[in-house]
């Protein structure tokens, strides 16, 4: 799965698409191939703070629960109530299904998140072990 | 004996094959088994399950552990060690028991089936393979009944659905219409000859489970023989995690979940299962005592009336948010398209209709005691 090079990843196998102050966030490929039937996506309110590394929602499959880690801090500014009645759409389209967008407090925390060639090389090895 | 070390992961003669099927592997009690398959050959979770409901699904079910009991005194050794009346088997019938500690909780569920005049074979879980087995041979000493450790000699695939039976019969001779639920019979299938087949499982479905010789070769050919001539009907290779949400859907116990070592009879509302009117076994005292003293919790099921998803292990509440129970198991249900659990209540709280809360990341989520089994499939 070649992961697109217009965004940012994280170990906990979100991404991050910046658009000048703002980004739009998202769970990888990889995170729905290991989840599985995705039902439920529980993501925060408009106004809501983020902090980057904290949880800030949850998505389920019929076996998992699994934590949403945020990959920067800010204010979310739109979330994606598609989700919350047709949660398989992360399965069908991870990369393309948005949980929230948000503002950027710190934009130097992007340094710290992984390029789509380091994340890929670090999910194989993940997937390896 | 064997001595005390970390045991190594275990595997089912056929779990090469579910990798090179793609199967998403788990641990499970021990075992490397396959969770779910993958969306290309008709896998997930969900698919597997509607698989299962709607035509027929197979599982690698070889983690199940197998004793037989045989002699004289076979049928006295099984009724002490087990709750239902085994003295009501015909050969060749089968009947859902248990095995119970004297205060009248779990050591395991069982499937008991009697082979033959003097010969029972006990099919019991793979987390209590070694505990049952101690059980079974240090509770039937004092009977003139020899007692075998069968668990390795079998690869156990269970084919399940609706069209379980049209998929098995062409791999057999025998007139499978003639087996009817929960019995058993023995024949020629994939050309091996005298194989037990059980119309048996563990899906509130209709199906068989097939006990084939446990060597690698021979299960892979089965396995791939099954798969071909399932085809036509659609046949999906399903995981532990289809086996879960079937059997939630249909309320059959899983054991540390349901029915445990801390959990009686009464409470588990397994009743029918348990012949009180037969004069001794093991528990039966107990569970005189605990009938009389009343029944304190009790398993009901739930249904979220409100987003969420109990799981097991989350708390349940009363309207006012006052803890008064746990889940057992929960899960979405694929085929009911609602979030259902099984939880454990006071008997005050247990009415259908009942409102109750499931404790959910802090917040406490409406949910509703349903009636049981969410699931009860279509008599024919």
């Amino acid at each position: 799965m070649p992961y697109p090079t217009d965004r940012k990843y994280t170990k906990e196998h979100e991404w991050l698409q910046v658009h000048g102050n703002t980004a739009t966030v998202g769970i990888t490929d990889y995170a729905q191939e290991s989840l599985g039937d995705i039902v439920f996506v529980e993501t925060p309110k408009v106004g809501a703070e983020l902090t980057a590394g904290k949880t800030f929602g949850t998505v389920e499959s019929v076996k998992a629960v699994s934590d949403l880690f945020a990959p920067a801090s800010g204010t979310v500014t739109e979330v994606n109530a598609d989700l919350a009645t047709s949660p398989e759409k992360v399965n069908k389209d991870a990369h393309g299904s948005w949980m929230v967008k948000m503002t950027l407090k710190n934009p130097g925390e992007l340094n710290a998140l992984l390029s789509a060639a380091d994340y890929e090389k670090f999910v194989a090895e993940e997937a390896g072990h | 004996m064997s001595s005390v070390q970390a045991p190594a992961i275990r595997k089912t003669a056929l779990n090469a094959v579910h990798r090179q099927m793609g199967a998403k592997m788990v641990e499970f009690n021990g075992w490397d088994m396959p969770v779910e398959y993958p969306a290309s050959i008709g896998g997930g979770i969900i698919s597997e399950h509607m698989a299962v409901r709607t035509g027929v699904g197979i599982f690698d079910v070889s983690h199940m552990g197998d004793i037989r009991l045989a002699g004289p005194q076979a049928l006295a050794a099984v009724q002490h060690i087990s709750m239902n009346d085994a003295s009501k088997l015909a050969i060749g019938q089968a009947q859902y028991s248990a095995l119970l500690y004297p205060q009248g909780t779990f050591v395991d569920d069982v499937i008991v089936h009697r082979l033959a005049e003097d010969e029972y074979l006990l099919v019991i879980n793979a987390g209590t393979r070694e505990k049952d087995f101690n059980w079974v041979r240090d509770n039937t000493r004092q009977f003139d009944c020899a007692v075998e450790n069968l668990s390795d000699d079998f690869t156990q695939i269970a084919i399940q659905g609706p069209k379980g039976v049209n998929l098995l019969q062409k791999l057999t001779d025998t007139d499978l219409s003639k087996v009817k639920f929960y019995w058993v019979t023995r024949g020629k299938l994939c050309g091996l000859p005298n194989i037990l087949m059980g119309r048996t499982g563990y899906t509130a479905e209709d199906g068989f489970e097939i006990y084939v010789p446990a060597d690698e070769a021979t299960s892979a050919r089965v396995w791939n023989e099954v798969l071909t001539a399932g085809k036509e009907f659609g046949v999906v290779p399903c995981g532990l995690g289809a086996r879960n949400t079937l059997r939630l859907e249909g309320k059959l116990p899983l054991y540390g979940h349901e029915i445990s070592d801390t959990i009686n009879v009464w409470e588990a509302c397994l009743d029918r299962f348990c012949k009180m009117e037969k004069p001794e076994f093991i528990g039966r005292d107990d569970l005189e005592k605990a009938k009389a003293a009343g029944i304190k919790r009790t398993l009901v099921g739930l249904e979220m009336t409100e987003r969420g998803i109990a799981r097991d292990e989350y708390k349940v509440q009363d309207e006012s948010g006052r803890e008064i129970g746990y889940v057992t198991s929960g899960s979405p249900s694929p085929f009911l398209k609602k979030n259902v659990a099984l939880a454990y209540v006071p008997v005050e709280h247990s009415a259908v209709g009942t409102k109750v809360k499931v404790e959910i990341r802090g917040q406490g989520v409406g949910a509703v005691v349903m009636p049981t089994p969410f699931y009860k499939r279509p008599k024919k």
